[in-house]
């Protein structure tokens, strides 16, 4: 039957710290979907996890009722259609703000992304100019809570938008206090802090949130290694 | 939807598989658009106002309204004129399906792929045809798994659909990769299945319409590979 999901198992392939998965767990909390969560090892993957996602081997993977699906907007988008019977509806109705909507998902992940990455992973010049990027792209937000007025990008309720910015939120969060630079000041983005603030908040997003002190540490690690890498060069 | 009332037109540029993408979309639903040429040299400010952010074709402008990224164009076309041909599956997982190889097609097959071969030289561009041939072997495949193995014509099934619409504009392109590659796809030995889903697109009304001439493009992706190479 088309869309109908009640019944079925539901895993989870992923680790808890990757923002990508955080979207999927705040997806399925959402709509109040129980599910089995698979932890993960990245430096020994688990033959399901191969099996399920043989082209990039990556998480996060759902896996419902046996059929994997993979990436984690993709993943996003299908909790919604599968569970269109279940509130809250993640996509506005209008296809004109349903493209909108994607528009903006594409763009955390294509442009927003890889710039944060570059504040972390960049040194000097290269790590400025992917600061200004950054920040650039986060202002973009702002103008859009303006321009709305609305306190989610999916107007009153949390959306698509939401989970795909909102699902980076702590590992941002988490990346300034490692690099110690400011991507998101109440000063320049007093809209989207507030955002941040009341997405953070919210009951059900609250589970699905990474542990901030482990994710630190990871973190943590991470940059000290490249930057030990550097030296060698 | 009301005749006459509506305004549709597209900005795009001829040889890009985005822009073809979009227009044979249009095409397959029937509806009526007007298409605007973007010149490489500069950006119209057309352009600049209905996309601000990425300053790219193709836009889609319905009755004023600016629609971007032609993946997202194409689901709000299915959307918006549904007909009696949707693009998208109708089942929730399939639909998910058809976006990964989308999402795929556009990201490795292309960067990879296809760019592998039209950006780089020597044992680079060795590398991208190797990775070519894995990603068509991928996709062949899919076709396979897809077309219930070659009992129906499409990646969609019966349908002509999303996933179909979002490959076939990046084969327009296939020859002037062989040609700049200096190599030819094994299409019947290894890829016999794309091979024929290929033909059987090209004998569509739409594609047939809007594919450019495979020699234009050919003259075209030469001067891209010069220019590529000269800046980088």
């Amino acid at each position: 039957m088309e869309g109908c999901a009640e019944e079925g198992q539901v895993m989870l392939l992923g680790v808890d710290y990757s923002p990508f998965v955080v979207r999927v767990r705040i997806a399925l909390a959402l709509k109040g979907i129980d599910y089995d969560f698979i932890q993960e090892n990245l430096q020994s993957k688990s033959e399901l996890l191969q099996k399920s996602n043989p082209v990039h081997k990556k998480i996060p993977v759902l896996i419902h009722n046996g059929k994997p699906v993979c990436e984690s907007m993709i993943i996003v988008q299908y909790i919604e259609e599968a569970w269109d019977n279940k509130a809250p509806n993640l996509m506005p109705k209008d296809p004109y703000d349903r493209a909108i909507a994607h528009f903006w998902a594409a763009f955390i992940d294509d442009k927003l992304i890889p710039s944060i990455l570059g504040t972390c992973r960049g040194q000097g010049e290269e790590q400025q100019k992917a600061v200004e990027e950054s920040v650039a792209n986060l202002l973009l937000f702002e103008e859009v809570l303006e321009s709305t007025g609305k306190t989610y990008f999916g107007g009153d309720e949390i959306g698509l938008v939401d989970i795909a910015l909102g699902g980076l939120l702590v590992t941002i969060q988490t990346a300034m206090k490692v690099t110690d630079i400011v991507l998101i000041e109440t000063q320049k983005m007093p809209l989207l802090c507030a955002w941040a603030d009341q997405f953070c908040k919210d009951d059900k997003v609250k589970e699905a949130l990474p542990d901030r002190a482990k994710l630190f540490e990871i973190m943590s690690a991470r940059r000290a290694k490249d930057r030990n890498e550097e030296v060698d060069r | 939807m009301g005749e006459g009332e509506e305004q549709v037109k597209v900005l795009s540029q001829w040889p890009s598989p985005f822009a073809i993408r979009v227009l044979i979309g249009l095409e397959e639903k029937n509806v009526r658009y007007e298409s605007l040429e973007e010149n490489f040299a500069s950006k119209t400010e057309l352009l600049v106002q209905m996309n601000p952010i990425h300053r790219k074709v193709p836009v889609l402008i319905h009755n004023g309204k600016p629609i971007c990224e032609s993946l997202i164009i194409l689901q709000y076309i299915d959307e918006v004129w549904p007909g009696s041909n949707s693009f998208m599956p109708s089942n929730p997982y399939d639909r998910a399906l058809a976006k990964f190889w989308a999402d795929f097609i556009d990201t490795k097959f292309l960067g990879t792929g296809i760019h592998g071969i039209l950006k780089k030289t020597g044992e680079a561009q060795e590398e991208g045809k190797r990775y070519m041939l894995e990603y068509l072997g991928l996709l062949e495949g899919v076709l396979k798994e897809f077309s219930a193995g070659g009992s129906k014509p499409y990646f969609g099934g019966e349908q002509f659909g999303f996933l179909d619409i979002a490959f076939i504009c990046h084969t327009c392109w296939f020859e002037a990769m062989e040609t700049l590659g200096k190599w030819k796809i094994p299409w019947e030995s290894e890829f016999p299945r794309l091979l024929e889903w290929m033909k059987k697109c090209r004998e569509r009304e739409s594609v047939h319409k809007i594919f450019p001439d495979p020699h234009k493009i050919l003259e075209y992706a030469i001067k891209f590979r010069e220019g590529y190479l000269r800046s980088n």
